[in-house]
């Protein structure tokens, strides 16, 4: 075997593949986010203020069984939102904290405390340990959940717009709309280059080579982002932009709206009393 | 002879930190997710941020004010997309740059750090990289320190270098490497603060578990031998593009008067930072044993194994009760917190002693310049 059958993927394939997810994913939760359900029809503001409040809940709870309450209030937001459950847990529990899973294991071991289970060879696991790890795990992924429902369940500019009910300033806003319109736009020319560069290849690059490739695209794109903030900006003004941007407020509380928004605040009042 | 049974000692202290290093050097991430940090440090971390977001939205409104909004969008975008690259190191290890460094040398700190903090609330929202209350937090490391230090140390290295000199890849990459590093250090002091001051009555941590001893070398170690080299290296070489390339992109900072402006108040600035730093870290003197050497008190001497306390010591260490005794606050019940709020009250109380000073002196000299221009007159 020579080195053009490399085991792994070039750098241009990994780079390519999670463009090529990113795009994917967002895409996917426009889909969602179209799809008849109960968070699709909640005022996308109220959604911003529900969603701190559980997060807040969440993380304030010195209880573990409040945090799984939670967790199971997220899976029932998510089964009345038609997001499919498959897809929702998948997301959380394999993709997620599989970072914070490696990272919680030895916590079980190296927390002092009384041993809860004795393994062979000597190690023990301790019921702080434990404790502990159960804590963080649960915490992230019911944080994470949360974060998602919203996500999936909102279109992204309604979303945008809705953070003004943070009392974000309008220019904010607009460039994080601007920002997310202009990274689709920056992901596909990146896709572009890649998938050209890819085409014209004989045989896999050495690792400098690549790094080269790696630098010469990131500087071609700070070129273009450089040029396209320009005539972006000779457009605006073309068009009558004084410095500050001007939107339709859609927004109007719905009955639905109410009784979701009370039932969102009872519950994690109580969850935070309980948490204490 | 006694039959010895034969059993595995494992040397539990350092194969659980190897442990620990291991599952970072996997993962070698940089963005909190919720859940590691509890909602106060969340806010702190806010609170840290919200003066660096001031200055910047300051610098902004220095320049033209509406040219900047489609830049700052583009930098975003740019810096999000960078964070997809999969960079390739020697030795077959992959990972992706924050483009941090990248974005303070073109656009200056103050504004790359309003230009990266949005790419992270776009992540933090859409793309759950990073929590939603941990935005503060990963604000502070990752669009705060990365590029303020990242731009300190480019520009004391190339400084009066020309454009196109090698001199300024090398200060690219020295500055990349260190922000980053410096950005996982502050990572390392959030999550080991977390079991310090947030656990249940039995001792069983609420948030990130473990302690700073721990949580500082599991972030540093690991990125400054891969992530950091990795956002070194790309900022050396994306600079070393734009001086063959686009030169005019590299000439973006200096045009709008960063550069001679940096020999007075930037310098200051970095100093404030600098002690900003080192309030933060003065929790890790809790971590040493007993009292600075000199500073004993009275009943310390005795322990000490001193046979006799000199009797004007006796006499006089009731004399000065200080207001924040041993640096507690003792209705806070906590001792990291009370520290940093003891450092800070420090600080502050230096800060206007000296702002007072200062104003005196500056008086006096705009007299003396008032006298002069009379004289002139």
């Amino acid at each position: 075997m020579n080195k053009v059958h490399s085991r792994r993927a070039g750098f241009i394939e990994r780079t390519l593949i999670e463009i090529n997810s990113t795009l994917e994913q967002s895409v996917f939760a426009e889909s969602i986010a179209r799809r008849d359900g109960l968070l699709q029809s909640i005022d996308a503001r109220l959604k911003v203020l529900t969603t701190l409040l559980l997060l807040l809940a969440i993380n304030l709870s010195h209880s573990l069984a409040v945090l799984a309450g939670l967790y199971g209030l997220a899976l029932l937001l998510a089964i009345l939102s038609a997001v499919p459950a498959g897809f929702f847990i998948k997301r959380v529990w394999l993709f997620i904290p599989f970072f914070t899973g490696i990272v919680v294991l030895p916590v079980f071991f190296i927390t002092p405390g009384p041993a809860l289970v004795h393994l062979p060879l000597g190690v023990v696991i301790t019921q702080t340990g434990a404790q502990a790890a159960l804590f963080l795990l649960l915490r992230v992924a019911t944080s994470v959940s949360m974060a998602i429902l919203l996500v999936l369940c909102t279109s992204w500019n309604t979303l945008l717009k809705a953070l003004g009910v943070l009392r974000l300033p309008g220019v904010v806003i607009l460039i994080l709309e601007m920002t997310y319109r202009y990274i689709h736009l920056l992901l596909h020319t990146a896709n572009d280059m890649f998938l050209s560069r890819q085409s014209r290849l004989i045989r896999r690059p050495s690792g400098a080579e690549e790094r080269r490739m790696a630098a010469a695209n990131a500087g071609v794109l700070l070129g273009k982002s450089l040029q396209v903030s320009h005539d972006v900006y000779l457009s605006m003004q073309s068009r009558g932009f004084r410095g500050y941007p001007r939107t339709l407020d859609r927004f109007r509380l719905q009955k639905l709206d109410l009784w979701y928004g009370a039932a969102i605040l009872a519950l994690a009042i109580v969850a935070i009393w309980l948490g204490r | 002879m006694s039959f010895k049974p034969f059993r595995l000692r494992i040397p539990k202290g350092p194969a659980l930190y190897y442990l620990v290093f291991a599952a970072w050097l996997v993962t070698t991430a940089m963005h909190i997710p919720d859940g590691y940090l509890s909602p106060v440090t969340s806010a702190i971390m806010f609170v840290l941020v919200l003066p660096f977001w001031a200055l910047g939205v300051q610098k902004l409104r220095q320049k033209a004010n509406a040219r900047n909004i489609p830049l700052i969008a583009l930098f975003a975008a740019l810096s999000f997309v960078i964070m997809m690259f999969n960079v390739p190191l020697p030795g077959g290890t992959t990972g992706h740059a924050v483009g941090g460094a990248l974005a303070a040398i073109v656009l200056g700190p103050e504004i790359a750090s309003i230009a990266i903090s949005t790419a992270l609330a776009i992540q933090a929202i859409f793309f759950g990289d990073g929590g939603i209350l941990a935005f503060g937090a990963n604000s502070f490391n990752m669009a705060v320190v990365l590029p303020y230090i990242s731009y300190a140390i480019y520009q004391a290295i190339s400084r009066n270098a020309p454009l196109v000199s090698r001199r300024r890849i090398f200060a690219a990459g020295l500055g990349g490497w260190t922000g980053l590093t410096t950005a996982a250090f502050f990572a390392g002091v959030e999550f080991g603060i977390q079991p310090i001051l947030f656990h249940t009555a039995n001792g069983t941590p609420l948030y990130a578990p473990y302690p700073l001893a721990v949580a500082i070398p599991a972030m540093v170690v690991p990125h400054a031998l891969i992530a950091s080299v990795i956002e070194g290296v790309v900022t050396a070489l994306v600079l070393a593009y734009l001086q063959r390339a686009n030169q005019p992109a590299l000439e973006m900072v200096q045009k709008t008067g960063h550069v001679a402006e940096a020999a007075g108040p930037v310098r200051l600035r970095t100093l404030w930072f600098a002690l900003g730093v080192l309030v933060m870290a003065t929790p890790l003197g809790l971590l040493a044993p007993g009292t600075a050497w000199g500073e004993w008190g009275a009943t310390e001497l005795a322990s000490l194994g001193l046979g006799f306390i000199p009797e004007g010591l006796a006499r006089l260490s009731g004399l000065w009760g200080a207001p924040l005794r041993d640096y507690d606050l003792p209705a806070l019940g906590n001792a990291s917190l009370a520290y940093v709020l003891s450092a800070l009250l420090g600080v502050a109380v230096i800060a206007i002693v000296f702002w007072l000073f200062g104003m005196l002196v500056q008086r006096r000299a705009l007299a003396g310049v008032k006298v002069r221009k009379k004289l002139h007159e």
